[in-house]
């Protein structure tokens, strides 16, 4: 496996197919790419307005609905303004 | 379904002949990540360490992310750095994988 193992316990980002993001404690995973994920939050993007947190809790998303799995680095985290950034929502994955 | 899985295979080996180079993989939603290639497994999902997002004025989306998993069905272009590829081993692989298929 790829290793998603060196994930586990860490705060992941992820994408999904159909362009959302959502932010949380990746506890577990498996061959299909099911995940599940502690605390986790979505970020919803808006090219008009700040970035919005809704907040989710305890999710367990399907493999297939997965694009990208992103270990998120505090540091840089933490330094961004999310009330101030200004961006498009990610587009759907188109097959 | 033997056909099929005998070029899959090939292409994870060739894949992994490339660990440690520096790859461009662009996705089916259009965005496209540049970094190191740490892994790769039989489903061709990707683990890129220290990327780099092409546009990111446009997909600040990954700002916070240093390392990432692809996965492997998100994928529609892979761009490798020519100098490391032996594109005529490459040919001669896929033929013999070609000929086994015929058989």
């Amino acid at each position: 496996m790829s290793g998603l193992e060196e994930f586990v316990d860490q705060t992941v980002q992820i994408a999904t197919n159909d362009g959302r993001i959502i932010v949380g404690m990746l506890k577990g995973f498996d061959q299909l790419t099911n995940v599940i994920l502690d605390e986790c939050h979505e970020r919803v993007y808006s090219s008009t307005q700040g970035v919005d947190q809704v907040v989710l809790g305890l999710y367990i998303v399907r493999g297939d609905n997965i694009a990208i799995i992103g270990l998120i680095d505090e540091q840089k985290d933490s330094k961004i303004n999310l009330s101030q950034l200004r961006a498009e929502p990610l587009k759907p994955v188109v097959h | 379904v033997t056909t099929t899985n005998a070029l899959r295979m090939l292409f994870f080996s060739f894949f992994k002949t490339l660990v440690g180079k520096e790859i461009v993989v662009e996705l089916k939603n259009d965005i496209a990540i540049r970094g190191t290639l740490q892994n790769i497994d039989q489903f061709l999902n990707i683990r890129l360490n220290d990327i780099h997002v092409i546009d990111d004025a446009k997909y600040p989306h990954l700002l916070s992310v240093k390392n990432c998993f692809i996965r492997g069905s998100v994928v529609r272009y892979v761009q490798l750095p020519a100098e490391h590829i032996d594109t005529e081993l490459l040919q001669e692989a896929t033929r013999r994988e070609g000929q086994q298929n015929k058989k």
